[in-house]
């Protein structure tokens, strides 16, 4: 470049560093919220730096709950988080690597026909079709259980899409050699297709674990026990809306408890994080 | 786009897609064609007969001025949230771009709202502009303005652009951020050599490059916006106050919810059916027009 960039480069740090600010700024309130006790708190006079009830609002909050309403501790909504997150990320991964395989390896009558059954469901998120999926779920007796968190929300296009664009870059030439080899569908699934998709399972895995992990809709309506709450539904019936029932340390805490593992999986893959998202909308 | 090499038989693939078609029709085309068949009844206030009504729902549902605020309200509301969370990205993409130092750090400290819920997302400014509590409520009101969201329909719908504004930001900043990154330097750099000014060079070359970036996320947000801000609306405002904050999917939700009218929920839900069918036409195309680049 032939201009002088200090100036520019100044500017550029400047908008940065407010826009990481403006950003970070709520989830540091939240933080110190849940540093104070609650009286600090309702008063509206909490102060911009963390209090010292940090040990005693975690402590409470993770292995005794609230007093009102949900009463449940909340270790046991993050294990039910944790569950379901895990079992969309795992399912969608299964079933979608096995249908991409069968798609893009196979030639069988209605393999067309089952692709586009399969690609229409992009476009019915489960808010539309919310009540109808609700009674399903009713019907087969999956209300208050872990298969009716994560099923209903393991089958949709996005994994199978991603993995059939893989397979379709995956070169001829190597399924020629392993049937040289003698190898059938499934060591050249084990063996070839599998270890070269590692990335891409990766990559799904981290988008699908947040998905799951931040559903809302969904496990509000299907959960009715508090002992089968996920964290994310816990906050929100921790706060009631007479404002001086909640307790506040204590929300805010949960808030944070919510926030962290599916931040900390951003942070610490961003690579894969990053991969898995771009490669989803091509 | 088809292989050459493949493996013969069929009762291998059919075993490989059964447990996806499965759950498919058990979990999307079952529910959805009972929205469609629901849309289409009404039953009585018991529960104990329902009536094939034709188009009776949809003609009760648009003679009702609720289901044009709604509508009004989903207008508005993705109007707001898509312009800011495109614009504010594009600037810190931008930014982000002159390849400064730490610039990843950057990027990192930048990224991490997509990972926070909708839900929580909304408890964080819920909070933060709780009239009786909230910090930024205290600072509104010293300077003597009237803020409370709770009664005054704007300051709602404000609050719950702002939340959303704020979760989408990071993805509309990652895509522009690739997608600058792809444009050529060089061309840039040609730019630059005839004397184009960094404003210039942005509008007339830089802008245009991506605009393909840009249509893309024009259509993402509007779906984030339709359906993934169910979370930050229940917990900021639960479509309040008097259904000031109401979207199109909020309704079907609050209209169905203890199955008080689920003909007409259905039928809502059969329009936007419709309206996220138009919307992935939209993308398709454009999909399809990046392919012949």
């Amino acid at each position: 470049m032939v201009e002088n960039r200090t100036f520019g480069d100044r500017l550029a740090y400047l908008i940065l560093t407010i826009g990481v600010l403006i950003l970070a700024f709520p989830v540091y309130l939240t933080f110190v919220a849940s540093t104070w006790d609650a009286a600090t708190i309702i008063n509206g006079q909490m102060p911009l730096y963390p209090g010292p009830f940090f040990a005693e609002n975690y402590y409470r909050t993770l292995f005794i709950g609230t007093a009102g309403t949900t009463r449940e501790p909340v270790i046991n909504m993050m294990i039910n988080s944790f569950v379901m997150a895990m079992a969309i990320a795992l399912g969608k991964i299964f079933i979608s690597v096995l249908s991409a395989y069968a798609v893009v390896y196979y030639r069988f009558p209605f393999r067309m026909a089952a692709f586009w059954l399969i690609f229409l469901t992009l476009m019915l998120p489960v808010e539309v079709r919310i009540f109808p999926t609700f009674k399903v779920v009713a019907d087969i007796g999956f209300l208050d259980t872990y298969q009716g968190l994560a099923v209903p929300l393991i089958a949709s296009a996005t994994g199978t899409l991603l993995f059939r664009q893989f397979f379709m870059t995956i070169p001829d030439e190597l399924l020629e050699a392993s049937k040289i080899d003698g190898a059938g569908p499934f060591r050249f699934f084990k063996d070839t297709v599998l270890p070269l998709s590692m990335t891409t399972v990766a990559a799904l895995f981290v988008i699908q674990f947040i998905y799951g992990w931040n559903q809302y809709l969904w496990p509000l309506l299907i959960t009715t026990k508090d002992s089968m709450q996920t964290i994310v539904i816990g906050i929100k019936k921790m706060i009631v809306t007479a404002d001086a029932l909640t307790e506040w340390q204590l929300a805010m805490t949960t808030a944070v408890l919510a926030m962290l593992p599916p931040v900390a999986v951003v942070i610490l893959m961003q690579r894969l994080f990053v991969k898995g998202l771009v490669d989803q909308e091509k | 786009m088809n292989k050459t090499a493949t493996f013969k038989g069929y009762l291998i693939p059919a075993l490989l897609l059964a447990p996806q078609l499965a759950i498919t029709l058990v979990f999307f085309y079952w529910p959805a064609s009972q929205a469609v068949w629901q849309s289409f009844l009404v039953q009585d206030a018991f529960g104990t007969s329902t009536e094939f009504v034709w188009f009776e729902n949809y003609k009760e549902l648009f003679s009702k001025p609720d289901y044009y605020k709604a509508l009004w309200n989903t207008l508005v509301f993705s109007t707001l949230v898509t312009s800011f969370s495109l614009s504010i990205a594009l600037l810190l993409a931008v930014m982000a771009d002159r390849q400064i130092r730490g610039y990843q750090v950057y990027t990192t400290l930048l990224i991490w709202p997509y990972a926070v819920a909708p839900a929580i997302a909304g408890v964080l400014w819920m909070f933060m502009f709780n009239p009786s509590l909230g910090i930024m409520a205290k600072g509104l009101r010293s300077v003597g303005y009237d803020w409370n969201p709770l009664l005054n329909g704007n300051q709602a719908m404000a609050l719950v652009v702002m939340a959303a504004v704020w979760k989408q930001i990071s993805y509309n900043f990652l895509f522009f951020l690739a997608g600058l990154q792809a444009i050529p330097k060089s061309v840039i750099e040609a730019a630059t050599i005839d004397g184009a000014r960094p404003m210039r060079r942005f509008w007339t070359i830089i802008f245009p490059l991506l605009s393909p970036t840009t249509f893309f996320l024009l259509v993402v947000n509007v779906v984030y916006v339709f359906f993934d801000t169910f979370g930050i609306i229940d917990t900021i405002t639960g479509g309040g106050p008097s259904k000031a904050t109401e979207t199109l999917v909020y309704k079907v939700y609050s209209d169905g919810k203890g199955g008080a009218d689920l003909g007409g929920s259905a039928a809502q839900s059969v329009i936007l059916l419709f309206i996220v069918i138009c919307l992935t036409a939209i993308q398709f195309r454009y999909i399809e027009r990046k392919v012949t680049y």
